[in-house]
């Protein structure tokens, strides 16, 4: 509710501001801790860094082999993003447009997938990964990513195609245009709102995913960011500026997307859920 | 030859069955085959190396009432949950009626809040790990002392009793800007037409926000508890790196144990009968909310 600004409003404001501090504190005492040398960090662990010291940050880049993270996470990411995209809504339009018993069983069977727990066929998949020669791959986490964030995908995109007249694409098939086409080139521009609440939401989950990474990729070459982070702390678990360092630098890319894109990811996790 | 299209539901013409097949077959080989191949295992002593196995009927799950280290991690993934989302759905509601407001800074704030729920739950829990350093002089024990507050210090992931609080506080700092933006998208639905005749009326705040803001609060409030409680439910990544389980058992949850059962033990057969107790508490949990959501659907 939209009030004007009165002294309770400032009250309010001061709370607010001080909640926020006290939010901010671990930020604040890891990126300190980043900033200074053994010594500083001994002596004045919650002081501002007196000189600031950058060493850490070329150590830990170097160490936890971060720029090589980074490439596999964004290829994994972006491939399996794409995926997604266009293998759910191709299957989200059909079933949002064909009114049969069987397409819309086949519906609730993908809703199945959003209440299974992936932990159940967690070691069933490994093994099958394993078979089909795909542990320590791009291939196999890609795969695993579609698969497994096909069903949420579906869900948003099938209610979004619900609430669109049928007309657009009608028109389009009369004028001589395939299914194809008239997908392409009329329904899936009208899909950019839901496709961008779909990028934001899988995006986010792929990026920072841990546990299947780590069992898929451990030791490859083939690490994200997450399990490389993972590796390093436990490598140097008592190098408090370095391991500071590290998750600095391993949180800035998604912190930097996350600040320019704020009101679009925002919108996105808040809206995504409700369909 | 003539194309016979068949109509679709809502008066347009139906897409052809090719579009939904690619979909439907990496969703089949990477979920529904192992998780109908998992939940048969629950009933073997599948060892994971190679296809021997043999059906033991229900030795699995009664192996498991008689595991204290499953029992406990059961009992600590149900203390988690209902903290998780009592705290987290909470401190949430409050920070969306605060930013909800003309106070200068609600913008930052949102973005304050919110900024750690797109960073990896590995991360955060390292920089958490710090704040709980167990030494006097550093993180949150250092904060403690510097305000004079020196006898409060704690082991807080050292001490067995206190740990599993400091792991669910790990959870709530990160996920309650999320419950927050879902509040606030529920906040920004309430007409404030109903709160000014309310005001000419003469309610107060609390009364405003009792009788008007929560009813309507309702769709947030059940999406934002169905979502932390599997949250909960499955929590694993924030446990193996802040605390691997300890100490002891202390702070094991469901998944943690059927992870170690699996790839620590080998014994796949019975971490699938852990999997599948809580698949079991999940889907329990994800149907309210599916049937929730699709009567939301049919209703809009």
């Amino acid at each position: 509710m939209r009030t004007p600004y009165r002294p309770r409003t400032f009250v309010l404001e001061l709370v607010m501001v001080a909640v926020a501090v006290a939010f901010l504190f671990p930020v604040y005492a890891l990126v300190t801790l980043a900033f200074k040398d053994p010594g500083q960090i001994a002596n004045a662990p919650l002081s501002p860094p007196n000189p600031p010291s950058v060493d850490s940050f070329g150590t830990a880049w170097q160490s936890a082999s971060l720029g090589s993270a980074l490439l596999n996470s964004t290829l994994i990411t972006v491939t399996s993003v794409v995926a997604l995209i266009v293998l759910g809504s191709l299957a989200a339009y059909f079933l949002a447009r064909r009114a049969s018993r069987l397409s819309y069983s086949l519906y609730i069977l993908f809703l199945v997938g959003i209440i299974l727990p992936f932990q159940l066929g967690m070691i069933p998949l490994y093994q099958l990964v394993n078979d089909l020669g795909l542990l320590g791959t791009y291939q196999g986490m890609i795969l695993f990513y579609t698969g497994i964030q096909l069903p949420f995908t579906v869900f948003l995109y099938t209610g979004f195609i619900r609430s669109l007249p049928a007309d657009y694409t009608n028109a389009a098939l009369i004028d001589g245009a395939s299914h194809l086409q008239a997908f392409r080139h009329v329904i899936f521009p009208l899909l950019r709102p839901i496709t961008g609440t779909v990028l934001i939401l899988n995006a986010v989950h792929i990026w920072n995913d841990f546990f299947t990474p780590l069992l898929y990729l451990g030791g490859s070459g083939r690490e994200t960011v997450p399990v490389r982070i993972f590796a390093f702390v436990n490598e140097y678990t008592s190098d408090y500026g370095l391991v500071a360092a590290g998750l600095v630098l391993a949180a800035l890319p998604i912190l930097i997307i996350f600040l320019l894109l704020q009101r679009y990811v925002i919108r996105g996790f808040s809206s995504g859920l409700k369909g | 030859m003539t194309t016979v299209r068949r109509m679709g539901g809502r008066g347009g013409i139906a897409p052809p069955w090719m579009f939904a097949v690619p979909a439907l077959l990496v969703y089949a080989l990477v979920m529904l085959y192992p998780s109908i191949v998992g939940a048969g295992s629950a009933f073997t002593d599948w060892s994971g190396v190679g296809e021997e196995r043999s059906f033991v009927g229900l030795e699995n799950f009664q192996q498991l009432l008689h595991d204290d280290q499953a029992l406990g991690a059961l009992r600590n993934t149900l203390l988690l949950t209902v903290a998780i989302v009592v705290v987290q759905n909470g401190l949430g509601l409050l920070l969306a009626l605060g930013v909800h407001t003309t106070i200068k800074s609600r913008m930052v704030l949102r973005v304050i809040f919110f900024a750690p729920v797109v960073v990896s739950p590995v991360m955060v829990s390292f920089l958490w790990k710090y704040v709980y350093n167990p030494a006097p002089d550093a993180g949150l024990n250092a904060a403690l002392g510097a305000v004079g507050l020196g006898a409060l210090r704690q082991d807080w992931l050292g001490n067995p009793s206190l740990a599993i609080w400091s792991v669910a506080f790990t959870v709530i700092w990160q996920c309650a800007g999320y419950s927050m933006v879902i509040f606030l998208a529920g906040l920004e639905g309430v007409p404030p037409e109903l709160h000014e005749s309310a005001m000419v009326d003469g309610a107060g705040t609390v009364a405003r926000f009792r009788h008007i803001t929560w009813p309507l609060l309702a769709p947030a409030v059940t999406i934002n508890v169905m979502l932390s409680t599997v949250g909960g439910l499955t929590l694993f990544t924030q446990i193996i790196a802040m605390t691997n389980g300890g100490p002891g058992y202390a702070t094991d949850t469901l998944s943690t144990v059927l992870y170690k059962q699996a790839f620590v033990f080998g014994k796949f057969g019975y971490s699938t009968a852990v999997a599948l107790v809580l698949a079991i508490f999940v889907a329990a949990v994800s149907f309210v909310q599916i049937g929730y959501l699709r009567k939301r659907e049919t209703a809009a």
